[in-house]
């Protein structure tokens, strides 16, 4: 386990922003392509639509229009690190990471990896916290086109109509932002990295019952174990932004923490699990923070692949 | 520990909102016959905790272990 707490230098959200490729993808057309009813897609996962990256589109250049989308509403950031999470890179190596940080002219800035799916995008807000007081104003990364990996034709059809396109990206800084970063806890267990991989050439596996099981509880867990780190209550958080794998999942954390269903963000009907990007997207999507009166807590967290699990703590600055 | 499967079968029985009592062979899958699902799995492991007084750990959770009464039934005995 690893925690960041109140004791290293303030690190603050500075500003999000997000991309979503505008091809539609209904369930309708995905069950059609696949033979899955689409009410059991409904009523399993919550998913309505997801968007599908037109074929020229890859996670380096969504996560590329994220970043300048994000860097337009904060004129002043100066980056000095790039950090970027993607379980659908285009090639194996080298990572998007440098194509990206070269692609905005963030010239010999250092750029890095975390071929992470699911946990990714959470992940590197974590780390970014650490690395922001080190390295200048950090741009944070998460971008996938899981529509190119569940394509395969021999992916299970019940995984394939799940995921959809989209990236988004942040900007972190030891200066000034809207929402200090407050902690953040890491896990991992790789004992059950079996049940959701994906082979190097091979479908993407995902043993979704087992999946569920441990998501359930240990997203409620990890939120908990921010939370009591800094003293914090449950039924101060304003909003849970968690990542978008599926709306049951999402439930069942709101009811396993005694919380409401609205204070748990979703957008998963219309954008389906778009893997490490999801998170990130709730938040530049749910765009409440500024509305926060000062010290208003906020919490992001997910799981998956790994497993991977953590939970990054906001307090509105 | 006496037979497992009547009360095994109960819980399953309320986890799964059904109103009369289950028809299912203690090695059938509870998943195939539409007893168990992903959504009903975190419900079953607490409920298990709960009326047999163990302590289910994560690395315990795998949704095979779960998969028929007999595999609930071995797997708590082996708890207690």
């Amino acid at each position: 386990m690893t925690t960041a707490t109140a004791g290293q230098p303030a690190a603050f959200l500075v500003h999000v922003a997000c991309y979503l490729p505008a091809r539609v993808v209904t369930s309708a057309e995905v069950a059609a392509a696949r033979g899955v009813d689409p009410e059991w897609i409904r009523t399993t996962s919550g998913i309505e639509e997801r968007r599908y990256g037109a074929p020229d589109e890859t996670a380096e250049t969504m996560g590329i229009e994220a970043a300048r989308r994000c860097l337009a509403g904060a004129p002043d950031a100066s980056i000095g690190m790039v950090l970027m999470s993607t379980g659908s890179a285009s090639r194996r190596w080298p990572g998007p990471a440098t194509t990206v940080a070269t692609a905005l002219g963030l010239g010999s800035v250092p750029a890095l990896d975390l071929p992470m799916p699911s946990a990714g995008g959470v992940s590197a807000l974590a780390l970014a916290q650490a690395l922001a007081p080190l390295h200048g104003d950090v741009l944070v990364i998460a971008a996938e086109k899981m529509s190119d990996i569940v394509a395969r034709p021999d992916t299970h059809p019940n995984v394939a109509v799940l995921f959809g396109d989209g990236a988004a990206a942040c900007i972190v800084s030891a200066r000034r932002g809207v929402a200090r970063i407050l902690g953040s806890v890491l896990h991992s267990d790789g004992a059950f990295a079996d049940a959701l991989h994906l082979p190097v050439d091979g479908p993407l596996h995902m043993d979704g019952r087992t999946i569920i099981m441990q998501a359930a509880r240990k997203l409620p867990q990890v939120i908990l174990e921010v939370l009591d780190q800094h003293a914090i209550g449950l039924s101060a958080v304003r909003m849970f932004l968690l990542h978008q794998a599926n709306l049951n999942l999402l439930r069942q954390v709101s009811k396993t923490l005694g919380v409401a269903d609205e204070v748990v963000f979703s957008n998963i009907r219309g954008y389906g699990n778009t893997s490490s990007a999801s998170a990130l997207i709730a938040l530049a999507e749910w765009d409440g923070l500024s509305a926060l009166e000062t010290g208003a807590p906020v919490v992001l967290a997910a799981f998956g692949a790994g497993l991977q699990w953590g939970a990054v703590l906001l307090v509105r600055a | 520990m006496t037979d497992l499967h009547p009360q095994i079968l109960a819980i399953l029985q309320n986890i799964a909102d059904v109103k009369s009592p289950l028809s299912v062979g203690p090695d059938d899958s509870l998943f195939d016959a539409g007893i168990l699902d992903s959504f009903l799995l975190p419900g079953l492991v607490t409920a298990l905790e709960k009326a047999f007084g163990i302590k289910i750990p994560d690395a315990d959770l795998s949704s095979q272990r779960f998969e028929t009464v007999n595999r609930i039934a071995e797997y708590v005995r082996s708890r207690s």
